[in-house]
C-alpha cells in the first residue's frame, strides 16, 4: 500500500519534466537523470526509508477523527469528527498537563540559555587553556550519559537519607529535617530544570564559547583602548557577537516548546507529584499505550505537532523582520 | 590585558580571576561528585552503605555488588543487546549518512533541495508515538531486533552536520576525478568518505551515544521479550523498583541471588549497574571531543 503511494510519487517527479532549478540551472529532465543515476541511487533510497518512518504514520492521525477501534477494518470505523479535540480541550487532566509541559519547557529554555552563555562568557574569561580545556571537558560529560542514569543520580542526590543535597542543606543548618524532594509537587520543576542544567549545560555552552572565540580581537582592543572596562566589553563587544547564533538557537528551540522531555518526568515522576509531573507525551503514552484510548492519544500528538510547527515558522518569520540570521 | 581601564582598581582583574577560577573549580565538583559517589557506593558494603555517611570513598570495600550485578546472565544478554544494536546502527548509519550527505552536496543534483527538505521537516514535524507505534507494529517489527536499528537510521541533524562538512571540501577534487572519468559511487569511496574522518567520528559518536543510551524503544517496542532487553533497560527497571520500594532488600536485580542478599541492596546494585552502563561512554569521549566541538559547531550553520 504504502510504497504503491511513494512509487507514484516519485514517478510523479519523474515525469514533470523540464522543471529549470533557478540556482543552478540543470533542468529536471530524462537526460538529467540518467547523467545523475548514482546520485539518485544514493540517496533516492534514503529518502523512501525516510517517506516511510516519518511521513507515511501521518495517516494514522486520521484516528484522532475516530472512535477507533483495533478490531474493526477501516471501513466500520466510527467517525467522531473533532470530538476527540474537544474532548481533550475540556479534559482538566489535559489542561493541567498542558501547563506542566510548557511550564518545564520554558523554565528548561530560560535556565538553559542563561546558564550555558554565562559559563561560556566565565570560561572565556580563563587565561589557563589547560585548566579551561579540562573544565569544559568535564562540564559536557554529562550529555553523553542517558537520562536513565541521569534520573539515578538525581534520585540519590536528593534521597532523604544520605542524599547530598539534604547533607549540605542541613549541614549549613537551613534545614532541620531532610526534605523529601520528590515527593512533593511543588519542588517538581525546579529539580527538573536543575537537572537539564546539569546535565546539559557544558554541552550548550560548546557553540556559544566557539562564537565567542570568533568575535574580532580587535574589537576589544579598541574597546580597551576607549577604556571599556570588563563588564562592558562584555555588554557591547561580547553579547552583540553571540546575538546570531543565540537567536538561531532560540528558533530552534521554541518549535520544541512542547517537548519539555519526557524521560525524567517519566522516570522522576510517582502518584504524590502527577499533578506537576505529567507531560503530553507522558499523558499520549498513558492514554495510548496503557489504557489503549489511540484516537485520543492521537489528537494529543496532533496538536503537538502543529503547535511545534507553527512557532518554528512564527519564530522564523519573526527573526526574519528584525533582520536577523534565521534558520529556513 | 595591560591597559588596565580608568576607574578600576588593579586589584580587581586578580579578584575577578580568583573567584572565576573557584567558579569553575565548584562546576567541576558538581558534575564529578555524583559520578564518584556512585563509584564509591558500587565499591562499598551494601548494608553498610544503609548506615550512611559514604562520600567520596568506599568505607567497607566488597566487589559483590558487581558480583551480584553479573551473576544474573540477564546483564549479560542486555549487555550484548546494548553493545549490538550500537555498533550496527553507528556503522550503517555513518555510510548512510555520508553517502547521502554526499549527494545532497553536489550543486548540480536535480534532488537536492527536495529530499534536503524532507529530512529538516523532519526535526519539527513527527507523527506522533501513536501512528509510529502502528507503523512498527504493521511492519512486523515489535518485538524484533531490527526495531532498535531501523527507524533512527539517519537523522536530519547528522545530515546536515556531514553535508556542510563535505560542502566544505574543495570541489576541485570532485571536478577533476569526474574528468577522469570516474563515477559518483568512486568519487565518494575513495576520495570524499577518507576525507571525511574528523566529522565522521562525531556523527558515529552522536549515534553511538544516542543508541547506547536508548530505553524507551525497549520499552514500547521490546518490552515483553527479555532476550531484547537492554542495559539502559534494565536500569529502567531497577530505577522504577527502587523509588517506589525505597531501599528494600527484596527487591535485588536478577531476584536469585540469596547468598549474596545480607550485603547487597537495590541502591548498590543500582550504583554497580550505572557504572557498569556509563564507563564505554566515559571512555570513548575524551577521545572524540576534539571531532565532536567542531561538528556541534557546523550543525548550527545557517542552511
Amino acid at each position: 500500500m504504502s510504497d504503491a503511494v511513494l512509487d507514484k510519487q516519485v514517478k510523479k517527479q519523474k515525469t514533470r519534466k523540464r522543471k529549470v532549478d533557478p540556482e543552478i540551472g540543470v533542468s529536471l529532465s530524462w537526460k538529467t537523470l540518467k547523467v545523475q543515476k548514482q546520485l539518485i541511487f544514493m540517496s533516492v533510497p534514503i529518502a523512501i526509508y525516510l517517506i516511510i518512518f516519518n511521513y507515511v504514520p501521518i495517516w494514522g492521525w486520521v484516528m484522532a477523527f475516530q472512535n477507533y477501534h483495533p478490531a474493526l477494518p477501516f471501513g466500520q470505523q466510527e467517525w467522531v469528527g473533532f470530538d476527540q479535540f474537544k474532548f481533550l480541550f475540556s479534559d482538566d487532566t489535559f489542561l493541567l498537563v498542558l501547563r506542566n509541559t510548557i511550564a518545564m519547557s520554558f523554565i528548561n529554555l530560560v535556565l538553559g540559555t542563561v546558564t550555558a552563555i554565562g559559563l561560556a562568557l566565565l570560561l572565556n574569561e580563563i587565561r589557563v587553556k589547560f585548566f579551561k580545556r579540562i573544565v569544559q571537558s568535564i562540564s559536557y560529560l554529562p550529555h553523553f550519559l542517558s537520562w536513565v542514569i541521569a534520573a539515578g543520580i538525581v534520585a540519590t542526590s536528593l534521597s532523604i537519607d544520605d542524599g547530598i543535597i539534604n547533607v549540605i542543606l542541613m549541614k549549613l543548618h537551613l534545614i532541620k529535617d531532610p526534605i523529601m524532594w520528590l515527593s512533593e509537587g511543588k519542588y517538581f520543576w525546579g529539580i527538573v530544570g536543575a537537572s537539564n542544567v546539569w546535565k546539559e549545560v557544558g554541552w550548550g555552552t560548546i557553540i556559544y564559547l566557539a562564537a565567542i572565540t570568533s568575535i574580532d580581537p580587535s574589537l576589544y582592543e579598541a574597546a580597551s583602548i576607549d577604556g571599556a572596562t570588563r563588564m562592558q566589553k562584555m555588554r557591547y563587544v561580547t553579547l552583540p557577537g553571540i546575538k546570531a547564533t543565540f537567536v538561531i538557537l532560540l528558533i530552534m528551540n521554541i518549535g520544541h516548546i512542547l517537548d519539555a522531555g519526557f524521560e525524567l518526568q517519566y522516570l522522576l515522576g510517582n502518584g504524590l507529584t502527577i499533578d506537576y509531573s505529567q507531560t503530553i507525551d507522558i499523558f499520549v503514552i498513558k492514554y495510548g499505550i496503557s489504557m489503549g484510548n489511540y484516537s485520543l492519544a492521537t489528537a494529543a500528538g496532533i496538536f503537538k505537532t502543529i503547535v511545534s510547527v507553527i512557532l518554528v515558522f512564527m519564530a522564523n518569520y519573526t527573526a526574519k523582520r528584525l533582520g536577523e540570521e534565521r534558520l529556513i | 590585558m595591560k591597559a588596565v581601564a580608568k576607574g578600576s582598581s588593579r586589584v580587581e582583574p586578580v579578584v575577578f580571576h580568583t573567584l572565576n577560577t573557584l567558579f569553575m573549580l565548584f562546576v567541576v565538583a558538581v558534575t564529578l561528585y555524583p559520578f564518584l559517589h556512585t563509584l564509591a557506593v558500587s565499591l562499598n558494603d551494601g548494608s553498610d552503605t544503609l548506615a550512611g555517611g559514604i562520600y567520596l570513598w568506599p568505607r567497607a570495600w566488597t566487589m559483590e555488588n558487581y558480583k551480584a550485578v553479573f551473576v544474573s546472565g540477564t546483564i549479560y544478554h542486555a549487555a550484548f543487546i546494548s553493545v549490538s544494536r550500537t555498533i550496527i546502527s553507528t556503522l550503517v548509519g555513518v555510510f548512510l549518512t555520508t553517502m547521502l550527505a554526499y549527494a545532497l552536496a553536489q550543486p548540480q543534483y536535480v534532488f537536492r533541495k527536495k529530499i534536503g527538505l524532507l529530512f529538516i521537516l523532519t526535526m519539527y514535524f513527527n507523527a506522533g508515538l501513536i501512528p509510529n507505534y502502528f507503523l512498527i507494529k504493521n511492519m512486523g517489527l515489535l518485538h524484533n531486533f531490527m526495531v532498535y536499528i531501523l527507524p533512527s537510521l539517519v537523522s536530519a541533524f547528522n545530515l546536515i552536520i556531514m553535508r556542510t562538512y563535505i560542502r566544505g571540501l574543495p570541489y576541485s577534487l570532485t571536478e577533476s576525478a569526474k574528468i577522469d572519468g570516474a563515477g559518483d559511487f568512486r568519487i565518494f569511496w575513495k576520495i570524499i568518505f577518507p576525507l571525511c574522518t574528523p566529522v565522521l567520528a562525531t556523527v558515529a559518536l552522536f549515534i553511538a551515544v544516542g543508541s547506547w543510551n536508548a530505553w524507551f524503544d525497549t520499552f514500547l517496542y521490546a518490552s515483553s521479550d527479555i532476550k531484547l532487553s537492554t542495559l539502559q533497560y534494565e536500569m529502567m527497571k531497577l530505577l522504577g523498583s527502587t523509588m517506589s520500594t525505597n531501599n528494600d532488600p527484596s527487591m535485588l536485580a536478577g531476584g536469585q541471588n540469596n547468598q549474596t542478599q545480607a550485603m547487597v541492596t537495590p541502591a548498590s546494585i543500582r550504583s554497580a549497574i550505572t557504572i557498569v552502563t556509563a564507563v564505554p561512554i566515559l571512555f570513548v569521549y575524551p577521545f572524540l571531543q576534539k571531532y565532536f566541538v567542531v561538528g556541534l559547531n557546523l550543525g548550527s550553520v545557517k542552511e
